[in-house]
């Protein structure tokens, strides 16, 4: 059992939590991620270590909630527990002096990006964030992105905040601008990382993209979690998750995480059905 | 009674078949095949071992379980003496009697097998460990005076598992680590409900946390800890790898990343250890098979357990595909007895060229072909050939890739000191399971690549004996 000692919205279904989890924070590094699983019944899910504290022994990991496991993590409160909590997977990201380095972020994907971002940061590079949003209430992060930054910019879809359009609009613009970039981070829906792939690969800007397949166990045991990359087939979990933005087949990893969609629905549908009864239940105890 | 039947009337008694679920009542569910011996059948059948002088039955097993000895004792009917007798040797006798492939080991070497059938020793050593658990009465071993010393056992597979049980009753500390959420390794995740109840395996584990086994799951070594740090940051004075062979193969043809083609792992790994088949109760899913065709491409019992679960999800036609012919496979005799009374479809001498989809990319055919049986080739198995222009294309909507394991390089990659082979496994010294590095003991499937459930039991046990050696006199 692994105790929740923080937990905060940070946007509409966006929530942050601390987990205590001393061996994990002692050992994380940027880019890795732990698999959860809420109880008995729970699945397996992949969520990335957004930061640590090795001193307090706690992780912090940043969840949307989009079904039904995720959903279910974010209705977890400060005191609460999580059955399963195991890390870090993964290889941590590849951080080195490039230069001038770009961090794309998102949606969640801004909280994923942000260790990597921190740590292209202490390791000298001159870090340019941009974080896409579909609108200004659902910014994440701000603060914290502008502590690592030396600019940081913020994109929504609508227009409500920040600059007016999409990530790579505002990446586009930095390269038109002229400014010499030497690495690019991408962290985001599938077309958002497709999008900023195709953005960079004309001008040969390294570009490194964090891939989300479907995972079960996350240490290399079944290959549920098998991208392509530059033809080949890589195991996401121990061989990534960040990857060669140019060299990724992206349509397949859509298609393959479309994958179970009828079966997400449907737990979704339970589950939602579940909460209103429960509520039904609660309020019906409250008034008797 | 026994003493008044001479050899020759033993030799008549015919063998008593396992009692069976129906097979088409249990192809579609996941309840064990096999039901046992009745008390009186386990009896009936102990008399037929004619008490060799020199038993052969002895050598044939790779733990040398005093099978003659246990046999006897069952025909006395001292069945509780007979689990004593085979716990000598042998931790897992409820797991080992139902998973062994005895007809290669034990009961090929039985002399009684050398006229007629042999003696089923496999199911006598399941009866008695049965019997025992069904009792209640499971005695556990006296726990030694403690040594103070402290071991880290990775992987709590039948290799770890065996290892833990000798090294706790000789009275040092034993720490299993596990990166599942769940203990027994190939056990629970790999060998279906309907071959190996799960309730078997958590009982042994309790058995040795009654010992005083501490065991923690969700604890990958190399990532969460090292094998270095476990022994200088926290005080383990030896450690036991033994993390199985659970590195997927893939054959490397067209089409394998398509929606619907899994490899068995993550095939056998949803159904038994996420309980996908209870979806939604359970919150893993695995693709419907219901109606389905689906294709298991190997013959091992790995791919026999994953096309006999595609058969219990449903699937209309499940077929292996295998490249040798029957003779060849590396399955386990029962199973493919099994497969084939449920309705499994053999396509053997065939092979997959390329697995074909849709504009979505979801599976919907193979193509296949036909292979003839040359040269023998190193394994001493004749080797396959393609027979050129026999493809062929067969509709299939979920495929399963039941090819192997290679070895998880996980612990290697971060304890670059303890040496491994060109396959990736772990090199260590025959007779002390010892690595090349000082303290590490490795055994099971991460040396040997993917063998068997007593072979790595065994590994772990010879590696107990090594370890405490070791750490009682601190020679390497
Ligand atoms: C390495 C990695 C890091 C991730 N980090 C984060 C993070 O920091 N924050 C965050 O909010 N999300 C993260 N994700 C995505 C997160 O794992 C999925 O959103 C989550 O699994 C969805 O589960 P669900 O039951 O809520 O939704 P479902 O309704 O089951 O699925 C919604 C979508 O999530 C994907 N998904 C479903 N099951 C899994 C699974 N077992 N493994 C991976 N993906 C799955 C599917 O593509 C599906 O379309 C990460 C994914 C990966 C692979
Ligand atoms: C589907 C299937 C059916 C089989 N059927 C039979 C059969 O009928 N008869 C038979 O004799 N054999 C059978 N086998 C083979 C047999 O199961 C294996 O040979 C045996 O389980 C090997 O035991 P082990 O202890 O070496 O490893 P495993 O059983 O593989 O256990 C290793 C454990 O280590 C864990 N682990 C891995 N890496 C790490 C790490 N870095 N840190 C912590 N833990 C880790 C794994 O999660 C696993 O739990 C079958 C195998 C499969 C896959
Ligand atoms: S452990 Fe296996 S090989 Fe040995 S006697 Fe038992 S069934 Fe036979
Ligand atoms: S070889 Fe067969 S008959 Fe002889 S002792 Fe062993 S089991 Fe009995
Ligand atoms: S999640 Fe199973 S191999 Fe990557």
């Amino acid at each position: 059992m692994f105790k929740i000692v923080k937990a905060e919205f940070l946007a509409q279904d966006i929530k942050l939590f601390q987990i205590e989890a001393p061996r994990i924070a002692k050992k994380r590094k940027a880019g890795q991620f732990v698999i959860i699983r809420l109880d008995e019944h729970g699945e397996r899910i992949p969520l990335t270590i957004a930061d640590s504290d090795p001193e307090k022994g706690t992780i912090t990991i940043v969840v949307q909630g989009v079904g039904k496991t995720t959903k279910a993590l974010n209705l977890k409160e400060t005191g609460d527990t999580i059955m399963d909590v195991v890390g870090p997977l993964g290889e941590p990201s590849h951080i080195e002096k490039f230069g001038t380095a770009v961090s794309i972020g998102g949606g969640v994907g801004t909280a994923i990006a942000y260790p990597t971002a921190k740590a292209l940061k202490e390791a000298g590079n001159y870090v340019i964030t941009i974080n896409g949003a579909r609108s200004k209430d659902l910014v994440i992060l701000e603060e914290e992105m502008k502590q690592v930054s030396d600019e940081a910019y913020i994109t929504t879809d609508d227009g409500s905040y920040g600059f007016h359009g999409f990530v790579t609009q505002k990446l586009q613009a930095l390269i038109d601008e002229g400014k010499k970039l030497d690495f690019v981070l991408a962290i985001g829906p599938i077309p958002m990382m497709k999008a900023v792939a195709d953005v960079t690969r004309p001008y040969g800007i390294k570009t490194v993209v964090s891939l989300n397949p479907i995972m079960v166990d996350g240490t290399g045991m079944c290959g549920g979690c098998r991208v392509i990359v530059n033809g080949q087939s890589k195991f996401a979990c121990v061989d990534g998750p960040e990857f060669d933005a140019h060299g990724v087949d992206f349509h397949n990893l859509a298609d393959r995480n479309k994958m179970y969609s009828v079966y997400e629905k449907e737990a979704l549908e339970k589950f939602e059905h579940e909460c209103k009864l429960d509520k039904k239940i609660e309020a019906i105890e409250n008034a008797g | 009674m026994q003493q008044q039947l001479t050899a020759k009337e033993r030799m008549k008694i015919p063998r008593h078949h396992m009692i069976e679920q129906d097979p088409l009542e249990r192809s579609r569910n996941f309840e064990e095949v096999n039901l046992g011996y009745t008390a009186k059948m386990a009896q009936e059948e102990a008399l037929r071992c004619i008490q060799c002088p020199k038993p052969s039955c002895v050598e044939g097993c790779p733990v040398n379980i005093q099978i003659k000895d246990f046999i006897n004792l069952i025909a006395e009917g001292d069945f509780l003496g007979a689990v004593h007798k085979i716990k000598e040797d042998n931790a897992l006798p409820a797991i080992c009697g139902r998973v062994c492939p005895q007809e290669e080991q034990c009961e090929q070497a039985c002399v009684v097998g050398k006229r007629g059938e042999p003696v089923a020793i496999g199911y006598l050593e399941r009866f008695v460990a049965d019997y025992e658990r069904k009792q209640g009465k499971i005695e556990y071993p006296t726990i030694n005076k403690s040594t103070g010393k402290k071991i880290a056992i990775v992987g709590s597979g039948p290799a770890g598992l065996s290892c833990a049980n000798d090294l706790v009753q000789w009275g040092h500390k034993v720490t299993v680590f596990e990166a599942l959420h769940e203990l027994g390794g190939v056990l629970v995740y790999g060998i279906p409900e309907f071959r190996l109840p799960k309730e078997i395996v958590r009982k042994e584990i309790d058995g040795l946390r009654k010992m005083g086994v501490e065991f923690v799951t969700d604890a990958v070594i190399g990532r969460t800890t090292t094998v270095d740090e476990l022994m200088q940051e926290e005080g383990y004075d030896a450690v036991f790898v033994g993390v199985g062979a659970g590195l997927p193969w893939f054959m490397g043809i067209p089409g394998e990343n398509l929606v619907g083609v899994y490899s068995a792992n993550e095939f056998l790994t949803r159904v038994n250890l996420m309980k996908a088949y209870r979806f939604p109760e359970f919150d893993s899913p695995i693709l419907d098979c219901r109606g389905k065709n689906v294709a298991v491409f190997g013959g091992g019992n790995t791919a026999m357990d994953a096309v006999r679960t595609s058969l219990r999800l449903g699937a209309k036609n499940a077929y292996i595909v295998y490249r040798r012919s029957e003779k060849e496979m590396p399955a386990r005799v029962e199973e493919v007895k099994h497969a084939k009374e449920e309705g499994v479809q053999f396509k053997i001498l065939t092979n997959p060229v390329e697995f074909i989809g849709d504009e979505k990319e979801w599976l919907k055919a193979v193509k296949l072909i036909k292979m003839e049986l040359g040269e023998p080739d190193d394994s001493g198995r004749r080797r396959p050939v393609p027979i050129e222009g026999s493809e062929y294309i067969m509709d299939i909507d979920i495929a399963v890739v039941a090819i192997g394991n290679g070895s998880n390089p996980l612990i290697q990659q971060t304890t670059p000191e303890i040496e491994t082979s060109k396959r990736g496994t772990i090199v260590v010294d025959s007779e002390t399971m010892k690595t090349s590095k000082k303290g590490v003991f490795a055994g099971g499937d991460i040396v040997t690549g993917g063998a068997t459930v007593i072979l790595a039991m065994g590994a772990g046990r010879k590696a107990a004996k090594a370890i405490h050696e070791y750490v009682m006199e601190g020679k390497w």
